[in-house]
């Protein structure tokens, strides 16, 4: 393969977009549109405008969703996009598959874009399984032949044999996304673009439709566009990645530094969301600081799989309380680990106004897997819920030779972790 | 290997830039399946989980006609011409009547209706307008098989309809129906365009269309309201579906009179507002999905 070989190309594509309601301003602004284009002035609300960052309040009714994005892709090229809520990754792949169009700036493509913002769509619940083929097939860009050539295997990868000639609204919700995934899996453009729509299905069939889409980008050599908020499936899929933040790129490059990149920024995030961002005034009992210490009682966010680790929580209080408070630890995909709730060990505190710190010892660390966690601190006074803040903080959990046998653990071993003896008694 | 080639050969490109008239036919001609799976769907969804099923075509038309007639050539006296039906009259009118307000309620809603699977996915979108005009042809073609069945059982079984005879004129019958679907197609595309933005209008389509067939001479002739009510008769004579519906009745039935002219004017009433329409259509189909 080529390096030269460019098969898409953005060039300072924009996008801006109206805030609010689209009601009585909006024909005036049309007319005003217009009269500007009559008198050959560009466009007035073009001019204004924001960069879209969607917690902080701005002045103008225009935003700017995309603002001069720049990239190639090259054939046979996987491109992971990334990017928090409302960074603009969907406006961008609605602007590729031609959904709507760019305010400013072009697209240039030497293939044909198929995309794949959703499964199922025209989806027709009177018509038989054999018939919406066919339909969203159509709808996808196949011709009638093509579908007629692929339907026995779509129908089968879908595994609604049994099915197909019964009408879709009978299906299960399971079974519609199958089906609709089975034929947009037989979709043969030069350049796929797709969202998230691995993200249904059941566990079975993710692993077979994302199997599905290695094949179509590693064994066929088509270009993909992926878009995802599944670091895991976007690691496994993509070879490069490019991260958008506020509408603009902040990184471009090879997937893990990529990933890597956004999971900084997110941490960053972390911290000035969980102390400084909130409005915490007028609460009786609240938190302060958290900490994580070592072994040697430094602060830090690694720590080793089995070492010694106090999480340090201080509460400043405005009147003498009885609390308990509770950790808990998740993973990257939201999936809870541990809780550490002093109620489980009938441990209250009685603290008392002004400042006090609390802390919790994990004599031998919290023995899973290398990777990166957050977590979650509250506090209860016996009846109520005082204080709590989501993903106060990050804590990365690093490599070590947990099992003495002169190697590190990698990363590729179930979540938990547990010392073990292996006697022969014969 | 291949430098120059990779740096100017681009397939297409995707731009905020508006032409007038940006049709790809060449791209339309590829998706002629969809246009034809969407026909079909149209037409296997609409009358399902009914008893009585496609009859409903036939219902329709044939129970407006007798109502028609009851009130306005029983009760109000309306002539229909020496030797024709009235209830025949009627279905003529009803008959072409039908297909155009069906392909312009039909065509009207085009973007809110699909908003789902425009937002969704690409495909030059006046497929779906036109799959309308198609699938609404033939429901026409099976209304205009009922208006041939009841011709026959007048002309042959009973002594009523003497002077209904088919006019040599009757070959131009396609391209009137023609002219009907493209001005209920542009009329429709105009509106759905327009109601991307502004939802007014698609309230004015409902009462609107049922407004304007009692002003394009479907149920009395065209001569009859000139002579009753001559000062707003320029009114219905220069609304071009009068001018097609009279036609229609001129082929089939021999009512009124033919004139190129009159041929002329409402083809070039449709074709012009078919290509308005387009030209309205392409302008709003690369951003509707952010007003919409």
């Amino acid at each position: 393969m080529k390096e030269q070989d460019i098969i898409l190309k953005a060039e300072n594509i924009s996008k801006q977009y109206r805030l609010g309601l689209v009601g009585t301003g909006t024909i005036s602004h049309d007319l005003n549109r217009w009269w500007s284009q009559i008198r050959g002035k560009g466009d007035p609300y073009l001019k204004v405008g924001e960069t879209n960052d969607r917690s902080s309040k701005g002045n103008s009714q225009y935003v700017w969703a995309l603002k001069d994005i720049n990239f190639e892709v090259k054939r046979g090229e996987v491109l992971g996009i990334i990017g928090k809520n409302g960074a603009g990754k969907s406006t961008l792949l609605k602007i590729l598959s031609k959904v709507t169009g760019p305010t400013t700036g072009e697209i240039k493509t030497k293939g044909r874009i198929a995309s794949l913002l959703e499964v199922g769509t025209g989806f027709h619940g009177e018509m038989t399984g054999r018939e919406n083929v066919y339909l969203n097939g159509a709808i996808l860009g196949m011709t009638k032949k093509e579908i007629k050539t692929k339907i026995s295997e779509i129908i089968e990868f879908s595994g609604c044999e049994r099915y197909i000639d019964t009408p879709v609204k009978r299906y299960s919700s399971g079974m519609k996304v199958r089906l609709a995934f089975a034929v947009a899996a037989f979709l043969e453009p030069e350049i796929l673009v797709v969202d998230e729509v691995l993200a249904v299905g059941d566990a079975e069939f993710q692993k077979k439709a994302i199997g599905k889409m290695q094949d179509i980008s590693s064994g066929e050599g088509r270009t993909v566009l992926f878009v995802s908020h599944n670091m895991a499936s976007v690691e496994k899929l993509c070879t490069r990645g490019i991260l958008l933040v506020n509408g603009s790129i902040a990184f471009e490059g090879n997937v893990e530094d990529t990933i890597s990149y956004y999971r900084k920024q997110v941490s960053t995030d972390i911290n000035k969301f969980g102390f400084s961002n909130r409005d915490r005034a007028g609460k009786e009992v609240s938190f302060t600081d958290f900490n994580i210490l070592n072994q040697r009682n430094e602060i830090t966010e690694r720590i080793l799989i089995d070492e010694s680790t106090k999480f340090q929580i201080k509460v400043e209080s405005k009147v003498d309380i009885k609390i308990t408070t509770r950790i808990t630890v998740f993973d990257q995909n939201e999936t809870r680990i541990f809780a550490f709730d002093s109620k489980n060990t009938s441990t209250y505190f009685n603290i008392e106004k002004g400042e006090n710190t609390l802390e919790c010892l994990l004599p031998n660390g919290l023995e899973i897997k290398p990777g990166e966690y957050y977590i979650n601190i509250s506090i209860r006074s016996l009846d109520k819920l005082l204080d709590h803040i989501v993903k106060v903080s990050e804590i990365i959990i690093e490599p070590t030779d947990y099992f003495n046998s002169g190697r590190l653990v990698t990363s590729d071993i179930p979540l938990v972790l547990k010392k073990n003896q292996w006697i022969f008694s014969n | 290997m291949s430098k120059a080639k990779t740096s100017q050969d681009w397939l297409y490109t995707i731009s905020p830039k508006k032409k007038a008239i940006d049709l790809n036919f060449k791209e339309i001609w590829r998706y002629r399946d969809l246009l034809f799976l969407f026909v079909k769907r149209d037409v296997i969804t609409q009358y399902k989980q009914t008893i009585l099923g496609p009859l409903w075509y036939f219902i329709q038309p044939l129970f407006t006609s007798v109502i028609f007639t009851l009130i306005f050539n029983n009760l109000a006296a309306i002539p229909t011409g020496e030797g024709i039906p009235a209830f025949l009259f009627n279905l003529a009118g009803i008959t072409s009547w039908n297909y155009f307000s069906a392909c312009l309620t039909g065509t009207s809603n085009t973007f809110t209706a699909n908003q789902g699977i425009f937002g969704k996915v690409y495909f030059p979108r006046v497929i779906t307008p036109l799959s309308v005009v198609f699938s609404n042809l033939l429901k026409f073609g099976i209304q205009l098989l009922v208006f041939i069945c009841f011709y026959i059982y007048f002309v042959f079984f009973t002594d009523k309809a003497s002077n209904a005879v088919p006019q040599i004129a009757i070959l131009y019958l396609p391209i009137l129906i023609a002219f009907m679907g493209l001005f209920g197609l542009g009329f429709g595309m105009t509106i759905s365009s327009m109601t991307t933005k502004y939802r007014d209008l698609s309230f004015l389509v409902g009462f609107g269309v049922q407004l304007l067939m009692y002003g394009s001479a479907v149920m009395y002739p065209l001569s009859y309201f000139k002579e009753k009510v001559p000062e707003y008769a320029w009114l219905v004579e220069y609304n071009p579906m009068t001018t097609i519906i009279e036609l229609f009745r001129y082929m089939t039935l021999g009512i009124g009179e033919f004139s190129l002219s009159k041929f002329l004017y409402a083809g070039s009433v449709s074709i012009v507002f078919f290509l308005v329409g387009l030209i309205i259509f392409n302008k709003t189909e690369k951003t509707f999905i952010d007003t919409v």
